[in-house]
């Protein structure tokens, strides 16, 4: 039987030299304080470890995530799956089906006790028992559970897992849940969206397998290096924001002009996401690129905040940004003058009412 | 009434019963249960939805204009048609008109979804169905080149190409860590391909799944990104600018150039690749045509894909429109949504309750109340279902029927449709692949049928693709750039009450959305979805769905693995989180509404 593809064989097969593998092991290990016999150490494991065990699991959801992760450009999904992981279980392109599949879940349970990743895409139903969602003839919260006693670490993909997403919004029919509420004492990686951006979830998995940890998390869960930062903050239409230039309907000219999408709903400023700097399929645009205002798919509750079209002045809290129109305006007249007292402003806003508004938004309980 | 379907009464349920659950490589959750005779031919099928997530009872009292973003979410794989639907519904509705660029826009999103998503149905959720990936590992490279080049000039056909590829998938299936492959019934007699011939699909495979994403960035150029793309009631979000300051952020020509680019990609794949390896699959399958179920006898199509916007009409539609009953190919008859006698929905074997459960209801007055029960010969308990009892309730799926006939949707049932209707567009390359495979006719109502039906619509799609492409250009050149119209964007310019229906044909089949709104806000949305038709269960005259009618009559050459099965159903692509969403479990009875 043939060894199996290890990181030494993956960046080899990518191009890397040996001579630079060793340069990279010798690097890292004098980087962390440690002596020459750790690089070799390092290199031995680099070498000789297996591919991380990875159960993928369904409920409640529509499949965007599996969508979204496929659709990666760097890796492609291709070299993850063959070379990075082991993807022993995905109901979505597994070739087993019933017992077969089922027994897969029992096998890496006792084989890599406390080894595997177990991502779950959707959420479980805890009305009717639990049979909203059937799996293998039982509730599927029961078999997430049951998973989730034995794996090193759980990764919520997307907004339904992290949050709840649509099928959670009011009236909530099914008492969708997301995991971190049935799932209790592991490590809950949340990748919220919906679906996440493709290289955002890979990102998040290559990351776990590259520096042999779990990424930074910020207090909701979610990995701060994708998630610390709001789509407005890194907006490229944020310049005209600050000069007070809005698309005032679809279509008029400011539209074709690419202005601000601020006040037919955008959401950008208060969603945390990555959409306006790694952006979307390959870097190809997002979603105001091509015209629409953020809808705020990665924050919790965003199905129950209003229209989508609606302002963000309509939120409580928002502080001077709800003065969008007076300084479009204004900036009419006085161009420079509206931008300096905006900056400021926002300046000001950001520091005085953005904790306050984050943890607004973060401490509403799912509705059920 | 002629029931033209198989019935409960020709259902031989004694023999050994076989339970397929989580039937995988498919969207959301299923079940299938079949009885087996003694030569383990299936004669008795039960296909159960197992999921359920109620999103119109959420719609309710929302904003009519936000309904395509929460319908989109209904499915994420064929994402996109449940909002163009939606969109359709609205505007149907509100008697919104959208700009002729507008509708050329929609068509290339609609049209790369139909190519994308049946090319990732294809390899990568059905594909394992006819593949053998452990035989592929004793191809012969040189070979596998000589047959890949037999079948078409793609440029990735070289020995040494193959070989590379094959040394991969060799020390990936034998580094103990099989990963999708684990457990897969390799080795089963139903396998059919040479070594060669699975060597070179599960290439394509690989293949497909760098190239899909390349589809999808048309979604991303209009819609602003993949999976779920943004859409607008009036037209489109993105607009226009080819000439002027600010296009570069804008529809311009670069990202013309790369809508064109992408186009040109996916009609050569379609051409050198899916199409080569589904008629090398039916060279090989030719003695394997079962699994014709409901698609020689009742098939249904709305159509889809306007020339010209706003116009509905069929003349006007690009894909076809109507019904067959009873296998009655001459007659093809007209499908109306707003005709309560004509679309009806039957609970008596779903796990909801009505009234009076004899009869259907039509979408519009349709009454839902949640009702989870096992049949009395149900084995197991509530929460751990061994066995099913058909006699009782035993699906989340509601049985949707036209004129009471069971139907079968999808691209098999729009292509039989366009055959039917002598249109050569669809009769000719039919016929084509007919002739060269040495079939008749009748072969085309089978399993391999509906996924070379699927293969075919790809190929139609990316020519359709090129000529909106062109259109949109033709029509900008005449300095027109518009793409949404406002008029009645403003809900205070709307009626007190009105109502709508929008349909579109999505990847697995025939689509619609029925909604009122009442002051503004949705008063009632409603939903029959493709896989509501064919995954189906049971209706009170016994006629059963299209995924169990596929699965009678086909033989098994092991029980214990499923996988004829699993080939015919995954040959209807099934959706399930399309299929169970669409019961509201308030139990209230909905208004009567009539279509505009």
């Amino acid at each position: 039987m043939a060894t199996a593809e290890t990181f030494y064989d993956v960046i080899r097969r990518q191009g890397i030299t040996r001579r630079s593998f060793t340069k990279f092991c010798s690097l890292t290990a004098a980087s962390l304080g440690l002596g020459p016999g750790a690089a070799n150490a390092m290199a031995e494991a680099l070498q000789t470890r297996q591919r991380v065990p990875v159960i993928w699991m369904h409920g409640l959801e529509c499949t965007c995530c599996s969508e979204s992760f496929i659709r990666s450009a760097h890796p492609l999904v291709k070299d993850v799956v063959l070379s990075m992981i082991s993807l022993d279980y995905d109901e979505m392109i597994m070739a087993a089906a019933g017992h077969q599949a089922e027994a897969i879940l029992g096998e890496t349970r006792a084989k890599y006790k406390g080894k595997y990743i177990l991502a779950v895409e959707g959420n479980p139903p805890l009305n009717e028992d639990g049979m909203y969602c059937i799996a293998g003839g039982r509730p599927f919260v029961e078999k997430l559970r049951w998973m989730a006693e034995d794996a090193m670490a759980v990764i919520a993909w997307g907004t339904c897992a992290a949050s709840g997403c649509v099928q959670a919004a009011k009236p909530n029919p099914t008492r969708a849940t997301p995991v971190d509420k049935v799932i209790h004492g592991k490590p809950i990686i949340k990748v919220p969206g919906c679906p996440p951006i493709a290289e955002v979830m890979t990102g998040v998995l290559t990351f776990i397998i590259t520096f042999d940890k779990l990424p930074e998390l910020d207090r909701q869960g979610r990995p701060k290096m994708f998630y610390s930062q709001r789509v407005h903050d890194k907006c490229y239409r944020r310049p005209h924001f600050d000069a007070g230039q809005f698309v005032e309907e679809w279509d008029d000219e400011g539209a074709r002009k690419g202005y601000c999408l601020y006040k037919t709903g955008c959401k950008g400023p208060t969603t945390y996401n990555a959409c306006s700097t790694v952006r979307w399929n390959g870097g190809v645009s997002f979603p105001i690129q091509s015209g629409h205002g953020c809808i705020g798919c990665s924050e919790q509750g965003f199905w129950d905040q209003g229209s989508f079209y609606d302002r963000l002045t309509n939120v409580e809290q928002f502080g001077i940004e709800a003065n969008a129109d007076k300084i479009g305006l204004t900036a009419a007249g006085v161009v420079g003058g509206a931008i300096t007292a905006h900056a400021a402003a926002t300046v000001i806003k950001r520091v005085t009412t953005k904790r306050e508004k984050t943890e607004a938004q973060h401490g509403q309980e799912t509705p059920s | 009434m002629t029931i033209g379907t198989p019935t409960v009464d020709t259902l031989e349920n004694s023999g050994k019963r076989i339970v397929v659950d989580p039937v995988t490589r498919i969207e959301g959750h299923m079940r299938i249960e079949v009885n087996v005779d003694e030569n383990n031919i299936i004669r008795n099928a039960v296909s159960t939805g197992t999921m359920w997530r109620g999103i119109e009872v959420i719609l309710k009292n929302r904003d009519p204009r936000d309904a395509w973003a929460f319908t989109e979410r209904i499915c994420g794989v064929c994402t996109g048609t449940h909002a163009l639907t939606s969109v359709r519904a609205v505007e149907n509705a509100l008697g919104i008109t959208i700009p002729e660029n507008a509708n050329s826009i929609r068509n290339l999103m609609q049209l790369a979804l139909l190519v994308h998503d049946h090319v990732v149905h294809f390899y990568h959720l059905h594909a394992l169905d006819w593949v053998d990936v452990i035989s592929s590992l004793s191809a012969d490279p040189k070979a596998t080149s000589a047959l890949a080049q037999s079948v078409s000039d793609w440029p990735l056909s070289s020995p040494g190409y193959f070989k590379d590829v094959q040394a991969r998938l060799r020390k990936f299936i034998e580094s103990g860590q099989p990963g999708p492959f684990k457990n897969g019934y390799w080795g089963n007699a139903s396998y059919k391909l040479p070594p060669e011939a699975n060597l070179m699909v599960l290439t394509h495979y690989l293949e497909a799944l760098d190239f899909q994403k390349e589809i999808v960035k048309i979604h991303s150029i209009f819609g602003g990104k993949n999976p779920h793309p943004n859409w607008l009631v009036g037209g489109v979000p993105c607009p226009i600018n080819v000439d002027g300051t600010g296009g570069a952020g804008a529809i311009n020509m670069e990202r013309l150039n790369m809508v064109a680019s992408v186009i040109d990609q996916l009609i050569e794949f379609n051409d050198k690749v899916y199409i080569p390896d589904i008629m090398a699959i039916g060279a090989f399958y030719k003695d394997w045509l079962y699994g014709g179920g409901l698609s020689g006898k009742n098939v249904l199509a709305y159509g889809d894909v306007p020339e010209h916007a706003n116009d509905y009409s069929e003349a006007n539609l690009k894909l076809p429109r109507g019904a067959i009953i009873n296998g009655n190919l001459a007659e093809v008859h007209p499908v109306d949504h707003a005709d309560p006698e004509q679309i009806q929905e039957f609970v008596t074997h779903s796990w909801y309750r009505y009234p009076d459960e004899t009869k259907g209801l039509h979408p519009w007055d349709g009454v839902t109340e949640p009702h989870y029960e096992l049949g009395p010969n149900a084995k197991g308990s509530k929460t751990n279902i061994e066995q099913l009892d058909e006699n009782a309730k035993y699906s989340w799926i509601k049985a949707p029927r036209w004129r009471g006939h069971a139907m079968e949707v999808g691209p098999l049932a729009r292509w039989v449709l366009g055959y039917a209707q002598n249109k050569a567009e669809f009769k000719e390359p039919v016929d084509k692949v007919l002739k060269d495979l040495g079939l008749p006719l009748s072969a085309l109502f089978s399993t391999f049928g509906r996924t070379a039906a699927r293969a075919l619509e790809s190929t139609w799609a990316g020519h359709q693709m090129r000529h909106f492409q062109n259109k949109l250009i033709a029509s900008v050149r005449t300095g027109d750039s518009y793409t949404a119209n406002v008029d009645k964007w403003k809900p205070e310019t709307w009626p007190r009450m009105v109502k709508g229906v929008g349909f579109t044909e999505a990847p697995r089949g025939a689509l619609a959305h029925w909604i009122k709104i009442k002051e503004g806000r949705i008063d009632n949305y409603q939903c029959v979805v493709p896989t509501t038709w064919n995954g189906s269960p049971r209706d009170p005259a016994g006629n059963i769905g299209a995924f169990e009618a596929a699965l009678l009559d086909m033989p098994m050459s092991d029980p214990a693995q499923p996988l004829e099965i699993l080939r015919t159903i995954h040959s209807f692509d099934p959706c399930l989180a399309c299929s169970t969403h669409i019961m509201s479990p308030d139990g209230q009875e909905r208004t009567r509404v009539q279509i505009r």
